[in-house]
């Protein structure tokens, strides 16, 4: 029976039918992070459990870490600290590789999985951090877990799992000139709401993903969870397999040949069936942002803010309203007019490097904005070090952006620093929720491009009209 | 584990879609490396009024700061419920402030498992079952309470209104009988075992543990390398 790229990678890790729907899989990668890592590694030592294989675990410090120049142990986050000397501790404790402030490598967990070759086509690899879905654009299993599997994933290296249904998401034809991974999955997630994908492993696929660079792969992948989405995964092709190659934790010599054998063979056979097929027609995407406070509160640029009153289904205009009083808006408003106080790129959805080269295209030459607020915080040390090879850093700061140290930074509140109340974001983040970004903080989700445009011109900007 | 058989209680009505777990536990309420003292943080953006000082002043409006929903124990809830962060934490909120089900259409899939790890029920029910459950439960919370009853699977409002639901029988099982997953995955090491041998020689590239890079020297020379641009 054919068979979806899903099915092989779970099946290859199958080690039991546990019954009543539960499956043991093996868990190839831990991920762990100074947030919420740290708490599984305190709970299993109170548990007097052990790391069963440290050599498979990994921890970075990216959720509290400040970001500022010159930064140390101490966080704009009272109690912040704790969580950084306790992970120190821990890690080293159970003998698991740390990726610590000052290490060239440190950066947000989803980006340096993927830089560092931990990340690998087929793996299963958990975290417990709900973008983990990031990884499955290498054709890794790869999702997001809370501290209790987390604890049981150090301490077993597997997982009990209920075998999620499985969503195709097709992307066909070509994208637009200016349109970006990101504004697919805005595009996507309004269209079909953000619990539209809610359970499913969801396979993307079609004509339209041989022509997605492997980090804007991840970029779709990343927001997978946004969609309600077990996880997102995309099978390995040359591209993906040219990225691994070399990456330092990447397998090498006879190995190295053997996993590109197994890799090339790693995707759906023709006639696999999937319990649900969505299709985007990539030309019929434009540059996309949201209004809302939620992701599925998306619309076009060219588009207006919505009217609720017009919305069929009671509940989602009820939402509607609560999130046009919260973002300060009027229904009907052009989004292409509304004034930003702030602009901020970064985060695990989109701060590599080719993310940081598409916002510094429409920046070179020009300033932001009077009185905007803008921020860059490269998504790792690394993407942070070529960026200044380029001089990219150097045209973000002329254009009167800060240039950050690596970590998650202002994609939400944890390292201590937010947006203020009311005050209005443009950002290539992921989350446009209520308080995410800072209590009473407005954000607008969108690409960096968008970002870079709308900082410019102080509202919300189509870059394809802008920029340079 | 609390072990989750029957429970009779007070249901408050937060029906909204798309609760996400930032806005169950911000941030800025997970302030230890700690499961525990998150319940003053619960809902805290809502639950709360923004004062001058930091102080914090109940706000009245707000569902749970209301006198008949005090002891609530039970939450009903818009579809989506859950959504977003991996957080343990608002789970942990939840139970710690005294919740032992949520009722909604659907949860974010992190959050579900996380609410049965944690001997929260998560109870799916359709909306027109929740809107009936909350209009008998508002005419008088703390007289006209909800069971939640998982060993029959059924919710019961008001007298002859019973909703049936659907559990993954897998999470019934540990609810029921607050089984820890650890505990119950021990039994079968020798299957892990046996696993992870045979795997070994399918699929060597995939271990670490006696490969290339956990050398010392080469991890080292590694950091120098100027990585490869993916595009």
């Amino acid at each position: 029976m054919p068979k979806t790229l899903f099915e092989k990678i779970w099946q290859d890790h199958l080690v039991a039918d546990l019954g009543n729907g539960s499956h043991l899989l093996h868990i190839d990668r831990v991920f762990l992070h100074e947030r919420t890592g740290s708490i599984a590694l305190t709970g299993l030592a109170e548990r007097k459990l052990q790391v069963r294989n440290p050599a498979h675990a990994f921890c970075t410090m990216d959720h509290i870490v400040d970001t500022r120049p010159g930064r140390g142990d101490e966080t704009a986050m009272p109690g912040g600290r704790e969580f950084i000397t306790r992970t120190r501790q821990e890690t080293r404790r159970a003998g698991i590789t740390l990726f610590d402030i000052n290490d060239p490598r440190q950066g947000i967990s989803h980006v340096i999985a993927a830089e560092q070759g931990i990340a690998l086509p087929g793996l299963t690899m958990v975290c417990p951090d709900s973008h983990t879905c990031t990884l499955g654009a290498l054709g890794a299993l790869a999702w997001g877990i809370g501290s209790s599997d987390c604890e049981h994933a150090l301490a077993l290296e597997t997982l009990r799992v209920i075998k999620p249904e499985q969503m195709a998401v097709y992307l066909e034809g070509d994208l637009a000139r200016g349109v970006t991974a990101k504004d697919v999955m805005l595009h996507l997630i309004a269209e079909y709401s953000a619990s539209g994908g809610r359970g499913y492993a969801i396979e993307f696929r079609g004509s339209g993903i041989g022509q997605l660079p492997v980090e804007a792969r991840m970029t779709l992948c990343n927001m997978a969870v946004e969609f309600s989405a077990f996880t997102g995964l995309i099978a390995p092709d040359e591209a993906t397999l040219d990225y691994v190659a070399g990456r330092p934790y990447a397998p090498v010599g006879d190995q190295r040949d053997a996993a590109t054998a197994y890799w090339r063979q790693l995707s759906s056979d023709d006639g696999a069936v999937y319990d649900r097929e969505l299709r985007v027609d990539l030309a019929d995407v434009e540059p996309t942002v949201t209004w809302g406070t939620s992701p599925q509160h998306a619309v076009g640029i060219s588009g207006r803010v919505p009217d609720p009153g017009n919305e069929s289904d009671e509940a989602a205009g009820r939402a509607m309203q609560r999130a046009l009083d919260y973002m300060g808006l009027n229904p009907g408003t052009a989004m292409s007019s509304i004034p930003i106080d702030a602009a901020f790129i970064g985060s695990c959805t989109n701060s590599r490097l080719s993310d940081l080269r598409a916002a510094a295209d429409i920046l070179e030459g020009n300033k932001i904005a009077r009185g905007i607020k803008a921020i860059c915080v490269p998504g790792s040390s690394r993407v942070k070090l070529e960026a200044e090879q380029e001089g990219l850093d150097q045209v973000f700061r002329d254009a009167g952006f800060e240039w950050r140290e690596s970590g998650c930074s202002l994609c939400f509140y944890a390292g201590g620093e937010g947006f203020t109340r009311n005050e209005r974001v443009i950002t290539s983040t992921n989350r446009n929720f209520e308080g995410r970004q800072g209590p009473g903080a407005r954000s607008h989700l969108a690409s960096p491009a968008t970002v870079a445009a709308s900082a410019l011109a102080g509202f919300i900007t189509d870059a394809r009209i802008t920029g340079n | 584990m609390k072990p989750f058989t029957r429970h009779r209680g007070v249901a408050a009505p937060l029906i909204r879609v798309n609760i996400d777990t930032d806005t169950i536990i911000p941030s800025r309420e997970m302030r230890r490396v700690s499961k525990h003292g998150l319940a003053d943080g619960l809902f805290a953006g809502w639950r709360y009024l923004d004062t001058p000082g930091g102080k914090r002043e109940n706000n009245p409006e707000f569902v749970l700061n209301k006198p008949h929903y005090a002891g609530a124990t039970i939450l009903l809830a818009g579809n989506n419920f859950g959504c977003g962060s991996s957080r343990e934490h608002a789970a942990w909120a939840l139970v710690e402030y005294g919740f032992r089900a949520v009722i909604a259409p659907g949860f974010g899939s992190i959050f579900h498992g996380n609410a049965v790890r944690n001997g929260l029920l998560p109870v799916k029910l359709p909306e027109p079952a929740i809107d009936a459950l909350n209009e008998y439960a508002s005419a008088s919370p703390e007289t006209n309470r909800i069971l939640v009853d998982l060993e029959n699977t059924t919710v019961r409002g008001a007298a002859g209104d019973e909703f049936g639901f659907v559990i993954e029988p897998a999470h019934r099982e540990m609810l029921l009988q607050g089984l820890d997953a650890i505990a119950m995955t021990q039994q079968h090491l020798g299957l892990i075992e046996a696993f992870r041998a045979a795997d070994r020689q399918r699929r060597g590239w995939a271990y670490l543990d006696a490969g290339q890079a956990t050398t010392p020297a080469l991890i080292k020379a590694s950091i120098s390398v100027s990585v490869k641009s993916s595009s």
